[in-house]
């Protein structure tokens, strides 16, 4: 009994932090429309920052002292990232509103890097709050103790900000019509910059409040994010009462599972979340998120048309060259090159359900590093031969799409990304803790393909039919009546349901067949490395596919590959530099606000510009 | 001769609020029906339970004698009924002629298909279907480039192509110009007419019901208070009372037509 209750204190205790990030989001989320992808990051800056702080602030008063000023740094830290990165992409797509938070993602993380470097920083002890008290014969911190005691001081006094004061019922009427409110002499920018600011600082102070029992270190930003958003989505995106219950709720249950089912602690904590949406697809206590019109960024998308001659001989001579590689230079290209085109497959699979279909997915790595693990299981336990062992993965990864489909796209726009973020992780914890069977961390090797394509020139040609194959049979479907009712039921939901187009069952299906192409890449994908580990499966593998398309350019056909090509390609190069990441935020951040269109909506442009491509009549 | 649409003691509640009331009416075929009513009157809740957006509280809504209350707006789109929105609906980023294309795609039941291509299927019935809206020379134009009064005609066109006998049209003048909700509606009526398809629709532009609704049916309050021709309905004083409070409008319009 007496273990009982203390681990209720222990997860009521860990419920702090978790709230204080979640209900930052959902404030944010609430008035600006934006999920904040950063916020994992906010949550960091504030640890260390509080870390700092607390080096120099003496004694108890500097302790918590610290921590407040933690908070209000952090928040000032999210109203320069508002102001610059923010305010330029709010009345885009949720795709590069998401996009662009990912950039700060990475700023922050180099910038963290910089400024404290890559060690793990342990948290100072709270002065005077150092000991145990003992409930029942168990021990329990001090520090808990405090820690269950202020937490619902923080809700409580965030309630009666939004519920009781001027500023709070401006904050829920921007959540209801922004239009309106502006339209009544608030100041908007100003208005989302407050409610900016607020949200980091309650970020700011979670990370710092957590410091005593986790400390500071480099991924507590992705760490954190799969769990914040669990608890939103399953509190109910803007309800506090809601973000609270959820946050009581997942960490009492993590600190149970720490018990009773040390190897299912990370997986239970979705589970419980798919439970709840299938019986309230809004959360415990959200509200029907109606899903709002989003404006363009950049013109129009344009219709598509099938390649004509000079493109398809111009595609034809590129495959040649391609396909002769092997025969004119050195391992090195070809192995390189082989990457290169799995990459490819897996995100023209992402750039087909995003860019034709609406749906953006946060966790497209599960199909991709599910069809990896699947062929590598199989080899690994039945002794499975490589050539089956390819038929499999894409099965596997397209059965895990159906069930992962079904239950996603019961929602829509930021709900389903969450979800297939969650989704991602789940899998990835799957993999990273059933160790008995995945190899945990370890992950699974020796996983070589068929003598005969052992050697890098065949398993190149395998990779080369498998991808170019793949990625033209995608083509292919954007050209098809598939395609087509893939936009359609993007465009205007409402008019294809009344044309007789079931929208649900199309996007399950483009669901599906992407991540069937995404688990043949992951199948080729391990026979060339001879290995898989978990981080194949990791949100950071989601992002890296969603980013390359961006970047290539969603509204046009080709932009998966070629981002894809282009990026793995630069990657070897980039990675040399010690601080890539924040040229690479940068770029992104750069890109969202500047050129839309990506690079091949900017060549494009450039080849209308410069007579090479016929510019089309209604070119805006 | 049996009715097309036949509506039995339809209702629906919101909590207390019963937003329509037993309502009861038919439509013949090739019948141009209007609905009018003030504001708050029930149309859009009548409208959106017969088009399967809404499922009635209780009552029938009966289609060639088979019932469709409740059913999903794309499997009453199967059974041969068109629509039009209030708020033009189409594909921004597809050509015009995509856009009709795309409805005989799904007519034909081939949206499944992965090895044609899209653009070739349907193509002529699709022009044809233009020119009957006389929207063939803007075929290739983007859609996301029209003007609204091309929308709404290209709306029709894609409402056409799967040859409905029952045409279910919200506000199909709502947003344009007097002079184009004249010409809009005279260019429905006419196509409507010769391809013999039964029309309810509603509307707020009295000048576009009493030109070319064949019937006229008025609702108040949820509540059915009148059903009879133009010129009955303008002569009803209970119609004038309650929809005009007073019908100055009715007034101008007998003094225009006399």
């Amino acid at each position: 009994m007496g273990l009982f209750i203390a681990q209720i204190l222990t997860g009521l205790a860990n419920a702090g932090a978790l709230f204080m990030v979640a209900s930052g989001l959902s404030l944010i989320f609430g008035v600006t429309r934006v999920v904040n992808f950063a916020h994992g990051s906010f949550y960091m800056l504030g640890a260390y920052v509080g870390y700092s702080l607390m080096q120099v602030l003496p004694g108890m008063v500097g302790f918590w002292g610290a921590i407040l000023l933690a908070g209000i740094i952090v928040g000032l830290i999210g109203v320069i990232v508002e102001i610059c990165v923010l305010r330029p992409v709010y009345s885009a797509p949720e795709l590069f509103q998401l996009v662009a938070t990912f950039g700060v993602i990475l700023v922050i993380q180099d910038l963290a890097l910089m400024i404290w470097g890559p060690q793990d920083l342990l948290g100072p002890r709270a002065p005077g709050l150092k000991g145990v008290i003992r409930i029942m014969g168990e021990p329990v911190p001090q520090y808990d103790i405090a820690l269950i005691v202020i937490t619902p001081f923080v809700a409580i006094a965030l309630w009666y900000l939004i519920t009781k004061t001027r500023v709070g019922t401006l904050v829920r009427a921007a959540t209801q019509d922004r239009e309106m409110v502006s339209a009544l002499g608030v100041n908007q920018a100003w208005l989302f910059t407050g409610v900016f600011f607020l949200g980091c600082a309650l970020a700011g102070l979670g990370g710092a409040l957590q410091l005593p029992k986790g400390g500071a270190d480099l991924l507590m930003d992705f760490t954190i994010l799969g769990s914040v958003f669990v608890v939103v989505v399953i509190g109910g995106m803007g309800s506090l009462p809601g973000a609270y219950l959820a946050a009581v709720i997942i960490s009492v249950l993590n600190v149970f599972g720490v018990t009773y089912a040390p190897q299912s602690t990370l997986v239970l904590m979705f589970v419980v979340m798919v439970i709840v949406l299938m019986f309230r697809p809004f959360g415990l206590l959200g509200k029907e998120e109606i899903a709002g019109e989003h404006g363009q960024v950049g013109e129009p998308e344009r219709p598509i048309k099938p390649a004509g001659n000079r493109m398809r001989l111009l595609v034809a001579a590129g495959l040649l060259i391609l396909g002769l590689l092997p025969f004119y230079s050195g391992n090195f290209a070809v192995v390189l090159v082989t990457d290169i085109m799995i990459f490819c497959l897996f995100a023209a699979s992402l750039h087909f359900m995003l860019g034709q279909g609406g749906l953006v997915s946060f966790g497209h790595a599960a199909f991709f590093g599910g069809g990896a693990y699947a062929a590598a299981l199989f080899v690994t336990y039945a002794d499975t031969p490589m050539e089956l062992a390819l038929v499999l993965a894409p099965i596997c990864a397209g059965l895990a799409a159906i069930v992962i489909g079904w239950v996603c796209l019961r929602s829509t726009g930021v709900y389903f990304a969450m979800l297939t973020l969650a989704f991602g992780q789940l899998l990835w914890s799957l993999a990273f803790q059933w160790g008995d069977v995945t190899g945990g961390d370890d992950g699974l090797v020796n996983i070589w393909p068929s003598d005969w394509a052992s050697d890098n020139d065949v398993y190149y040609y395998i990779a080369f039919v498998l991808c170019i194959g793949g990625i033209l049979l995608l083509r292919q479907a954007a050209h098809a009546p598939f395609g087509y009712a893939m936009r359609a039921a993007r465009d205007s939901a409402r008019q294809a349901e009344a044309m007789g187009i079931n929208t649900k069952r199309i996007q399950w299906v483009a669901f599906t067949f992407a991540g069937i192409m995404a688990g043949l890449a992951g199948g080729l994908f391990v026979f060339s490395k001879g290995s898989i580990f978990p981080n194949e499966l990791e949100t950071a593998r989601s992002f890296d596919a969603l980013i390359v398309v961006f970047l290539g350019g969603v509204k046009t056909l080709s932009g998966g590959w070629v981002g894809a090509a282009f990026f793995e390609g630069i990657k070897d190069y980039l990675t040399r530099f010690e601080y890539w990441r924040l040229a690479l935020g940068l770029s992104i951040i750069f890109v969202v606000i500047l050129g839309p269109e990506g690079i091949v909506g900017s060549l494009r442009k450039a080849g209308e510009r410069f007579g090479i491509l016929k510019v089309p009549e209604d070119a805006t | 001769m049996s009715p097309i649409l036949s509506v039995r003691n339809l209702s629906r509640n919101f909590g207390a609020i019963k937003a329509v009331d037993n309502v009861s009416f038919d439509l013949a075929k090739g019948e141009l029906l209007a609905l009018i009513g003030p504001n708050g009157a029930g149309k859009s809740t009548c409208f959106n339970m017969l088009m399967g957006q809404l499922k009635p509280s209780s009552g029938t809504v009966q289609l060639l004698g088979k019932n469709i209350a409740g059913l999903q707006p794309r499997k009453i789109w199967r059974m041969g009924v068109g629509r039009t929105f209030q708020i033009t609906a189409t594909y921004a980023s597809m050509t015009v002629v995509e856009n009709v294309q795309m409805a005989l795609i799904s007519h034909h039941r081939r949206l499944y298909s992965l090895t044609s291509f899209a653009h070739k299927l349907y193509r002529e019935e699709a022009l044809a279907l233009l020119d009957t809206v006389g929207m063939v020379d803007q075929a290739e134009r983007h859609c996301a480039v029209l003007a609204y009064g091309d929308l709404k005609r290209l709306e029709l066109a894609v409402a056409l192509a799967h040859d409905p006998i029952l045409l279910l049209m919200d506000e199909p003048t709502a947003g344009m110009a007097p002079q184009e909700r004249i010409a809009l509606m005279q260019l429905t009526a006419d196509i409507l007419d010769a391809r013999g398809i039964s029309v309810l629709f509603t509307e707020h532009d009295m000048d576009v019901v009493f030109a070319h609704a064949h019937r006229i049916m008025v609702l108040n309050r949820g509540e059915l208070i009148a059903n009879g021709t133009v010129d009955e309905i303008r002569n009803n004083p209970q119609v004038q009372e309650v929809y005009l409070g007073g019908g100055t409008l009715f007034k101008a319009q007998e003094d225009a037509h006399a």
